[in-house]
């Protein structure tokens, strides 16, 4: 628990009304989107000014305290779930989009800005922020930054981190600087806006971000197509790739998940079949119609069984349903969902599924898959059931299994989640051991006390001064700071 | 719904803050897997962004108290009354999760310890245990109210500003509580209402409490339309109030009481359908199967009885009801009532019965299902929480510049209406079946 005197300053910098600590606020601040992870803030601070925040920073490097942002805390890895001593800083009242410039292409949006209204006030314009995560409905672009998240388009017109061309930053320190800007190119001393991006909140806090916008697409054509097997339905999209077609998404479902979503929406698909595509091809019209034509041809050489091609707008919204009601499907046949976003080389996805398939049998818990084929992005989903406590474990381990041999296909452990605090464990298997020192020794040098959600991602092994320890609680206390991982 | 058969599947502790029967399900609690996703549907998130006047964040507090973690403090009763229980959250959940159910619960469980004021505790006790229970007493205040209402004291008192005096804000309020008619459609109507033609159907109707008495134009136009689709009414004498308004505020054993009384009287009758023309109240009664499940003498009749209601709208579509010939040409908007859109899913059918009057032009109201503020009782108790709401709803209607706005809700109506005066708005706020019935009387 942080001191009372502390807390009490805390208050002061932020306004009373902007500091909450009841019972009922700390409960809720508890967790954010991950499944079973949850600890209780000593604090909530709902910051008016980045001079607040920066002598908030200021005060923790002081007192040892630290500092757990937080957008929406709609995140899938343990970002903002809070840490012992810990105060749960609040951005999502910074939620101005600040400006669109129609001439540079860009927008200055606060960190607590919905992702879908940043897509909705520029496609007013003509113009298009293409990163669209799942929970775009409610996740911020703060949080999108921290964790540079990913989305449907990310084939065709890539994630988070490619759309970041400023950033207004607090750092560890209490300084704020603000890296990139309006310019196309600038390679004026190193790159640090890139860098902040994916850091999930351990490195700074973001105040401005300053978003890259491309013109929006003239049009689009939206595509279902089945598959008797995975296989042909893997192949269906190494050749759309091969023939230099660039869909703006490729989405597939796998049996498990189609039977889930027939059960839920009705719309028709048939349950025999061990995989389904949603492909999306946008751009100029003429260009869309080559597209589709091609990918369709492409399909059917591939043994696909039948492919439907939406011939109107509420057609399109009709197909992309069945890829859109996966996650509630799944949802709703267990009540714990646990989701996970490993990431495989494009040409590996078969051999995943087909190893995901394995796992999920020789431990005996029910997955289904489905995710973003294009670019090797899986979300094996384990439905189960958090009051089964030895299920709980055989899941736990079933994912353990996937992300090694996820390693072992060259791919990584999270594609667009992140690492927070439910994959930390695996990142050395990932990174290597010689990678994951240096990214504790930057850590320790921008943030030397460890102010910025500390834990996530990996963990620092404490400084020990005096003896060592030696009792067996002693060593525990140590154990769980992840000393000896 | 929470019944006893839901505790023994749950696995809250021995510590659990709740008590009895009635507890909020421990089974829906686990099936929240906190993604956010009803975060931007929520009014009451809308209004402070803090996590706990969100679905999620409240589902997180009943938790807390199931696990031990939490007693009901007052801060837990604000939240679980700050809520509308309107139920978008549970549209928009991809998992389902049955949101309102353990709102009730949660209310069901402070109103059965005593946590509320004594005040509340008075007015709850007079209304749901005492006026409402009676059909007689239910009368006799509504005369009372249509005395003072049509003689001219009601008039004084308000604009003498004396009424202030009696109730701060009363003067306000007063202008949200229902409009008492100078004959009560029970005062008016037989109890079997037959159409001119022949009999094609016959179909139950319940005229309510308040729509009784401050609404019996609905109900009329509501048997006109009936009956010019070849129904015949039945309009069961002894019938009362659904029970929902009790349910919601958390006294479930008189709505229990009212459930069960209902369906013994509409037992009594035979007829193909029990027609609604109150959202809340036919919400309330399909679930009438729910709240009586662990009543061994009534669980099959409430069954029975719920599979029967039908709103209006999914009634008129089921019978292909007959469209007017001559064309009413007005702008029209269309609000969906909490209770119809997210408790009963009803939004395409009252969409598509509007599109197939001839000169209707229906145009799409921006957050057609968002809470327009009225909530049952919440408008009186949560004024300006309330007002809050209804703004974003005015706000939203003028943008229409519709002549007419189509609610199917009596407490919606009511609340919409004094949004129009608060907020000079001139269009009408009528129901579906008084709109159709002027493009019959065509």
């Amino acid at each position: 628990m942080i001191n009372p005197t502390v807390l009490r300053k805390i208050s002061q910098i932020a306004g009373e009304n902007n500091y909450r600590d009841s019972q009922e606020d700390r409960i809720s601040y508890s967790y954010d989107g991950t499944p079973l992870l949850h600890s209780l803030p000593d604090a909530i601070v709902i910051p008016q000014t980045k001079e607040q925040i920066s002598e908030i920073l200021s005060l923790a490097n002081e007192e040892h305290f630290a500092i757990v942002p937080r957008g929406s805390g709609s995140g899938l890895s343990g970002g903002s779930v809070p840490v012992e001593n810990s105060i749960v800083l609040l951005m999502s009242h910074w939620n101005k989009i600040l400006e669109i410039d129609t001439e540079n292409l860009t927008a200055l949006v606060e960190p607590g800005v919905i992702t879908a209204d940043v897509h909705a006030a520029v496609e007013k314009l003509g113009l298009f922020y293409p990163p669209d995560p799942g929970s775009m409905n409610i996740c911020t672009i703060g949080g999108n930054v921290a964790e540079n998240a990913g989305g449907l388009r990310g084939l065709k017109y890539g994630v988070t981190k490619n759309y970041v061309m400023g950033l207004e930053t607090v750092l560890p320190n209490g300084e704020i600087i603000f890296s990139g800007g309006k310019v196309v190119k600038d390679v004026a001393g190193y790159n640090l806006k890139d860098f902040f991006v994916g850091s999930e909140g351990t490195l700074g806090l973001f105040t401005k971000i300053l978003l890259k916008l491309v013109p929006k697409p003239e049009t689009s054509k939206t595509m279902l197509a089945y598959f008797q097997t995975r296989n042909d339905a893997a192949e269906a999209v190494s050749a759309i790739i091969a023939a230099h077609i660039v869909p703006a998404t490729i989405e597939f479902l796998d049996q498990t998940t189609i039977k889930c979503v027939e059960d839920y929406a009705h719309l028709g698909l048939p349950t025999s079949i061990e995989s389904l595509l949603l492909i999306e091809v946008d751009g100029r019209s003429v260009v869309v119609e080559e597209d589709a034509a091609k990918v369709a041809e492409l399909c059917k050489q591939h043994r696909c069984i039948e492919i439907i091609v939406a011939q109107t707008e509420s057609e399109a919204l009709r197909l992309k349903t069945a890829r859109r009601s996966a996650f509630s499907a799944l949802a709703r046949v267990r009540p714990t969902t646990i989701l996970e976003d490993v990431t495989v080389p494009r040409s590996e996805i078969a051999t995943m599924l087909d190893r995901i398939d394995s796992i999920a049998k020789s431990y005996n818990v029910m997955f289904g898959i489905f995710g973003h084929a294009g670019d090797g992005n899986l979300h094996p989903t384990c439905l189960t059931d958090e009051r089964d406590k030895d299920e709980i474990h055989r899941a736990e381990s079933a994912f353990e299994a996937i992300f090694s041999e996820s390693i072992k296909l060259g791919g990584t452990i999270t594609g667009e989640h992140g690492t927070g605090l439910s994959k930390k464990k695996f990142l050395t298997a990932v990174a290597g051991i010689p990678a994951v020192e240096m990214m504790k020794s930057i850590k320790s040098s921008i943030d030397p006390q460890g102010v910025l959600n500390p834990g996530k991602i990996f963990s620092i092994k404490p400084k020990c001064e005096g003896s060592l320890p030696r009792s067996k609680d002693q060593i525990k206390k140590f154990e769980e700071l992840g000393a000896w991982t | 719904m929470p019944t006893r058969s839901d505790n023994y599947a749950a696995t809250a502790t021995a510590r659990s803050g709740f008590t009895g029967v009635d507890i909020p399900s421990y089974d829906f609690i686990t099936n929240c897997m906190h993604c956010g996703l009803c975060l931007p549907v929520c009014p009451t998130f809308a209004l402070t962004g803090l996590e706990k006047s969100s679905p999620r964040g409240r589902i997180r507090l009943i938790k807390a108290v199931a696990d031990g973690d939490l007693e009901i403090t007052q801060g837990f009763v604000d939240e679980m009354n700050f809520c509308l229980d309107c139920q978008a959250c549970e549209t928009a959940c991809p998992a389902g999760v049955k949101y309102g159910s353990l709102v009730e619960a949660a209310r069901s469980q402070i109103y059965k310890q005593g946590r509320v004021s004594w005040l509340e505790k008075i007015l709850k006790r007079f209304f749901f245990e005492n006026v409402f229970l009676s059909k007689k007493r239910l009368s006799f205040l509504a005369k009372l109210l249509r005395f003072y209402q049509r003689t001219g004291m009601e008039s004084l008192l308000v604009k003498s500003g004396l009424i202030d005096l009696i109730i701060p804000k009363l003067g306000k309020l007063q202008h949200l509580s229902p409009r008492i008619d100078k004959a009560f459609f029970d005062e008016s109507f037989p109890e079997i209402i037959r159409p001119a033609g022949a009999t094609k159907h016959r179909v139950a109707f319940l005229s309510g409490c308040i729509m009784n008495v401050a609404f019996a134009e609905i109900n009329s136009d509501t048997v006109e339309v009936l009956t010019h689709n070849g129904c015949e009414v039945i309009v069961p004498r002894l019938q009362e109030c659904c029970g929902s308004l009790q349910a919601h505020n958390g006294d479930f054993e008189s709505a229990r009481t009212l459930a069960r009384r209902n369906i013994d009287v509409f037992s009594r009758y035979e007829f193909e359908a029990i027609v609604m023309n109150s959202a809340g109240c036919g919400a309330f009664m399909k679930e009438y199967a729910h709240y009586l499940a662990d009543d061994p003498q009534y669980a099959e009749k409430a069954k029975f009885l719920s599979s029967k209601i039908k709103d209006l709208t999914e009634f008129l579509l089921s019978i292909d009801f007959a469209k007017p010939s001559r064309p009413l040409t007005v702008r029209v908007a269309y609000h969906d009532a909490c209770h119809l859109a997210h408790a009963q899913h009803i939004t395409s059918e009252p969409r598509a019965i509007l599109g197939s009057i001839p000169g209707v032009e229906l145009v799409e109201l921006a957050e057609a299902g968002w809470c327009c503020g009225s909530a049952g009782i919440y408008n009186i108790v949560r004024y300006d929480d309330s007002m809050k709401l209804l703004e974003r709803k005015m706000e939203n209607i003028k943008k229409t510049n519709a002549e007419i706005i189509v609610a199917n809700n009596p407490g919606c109506l009511a609340q919409m209406r004094y949004g129009c005066a608060l907020h000079h708005f001139g269009g009408e706020v009528i129901h579906l079946a008084t709109l159709l019935k002027r493009a019959y009387a065509q």
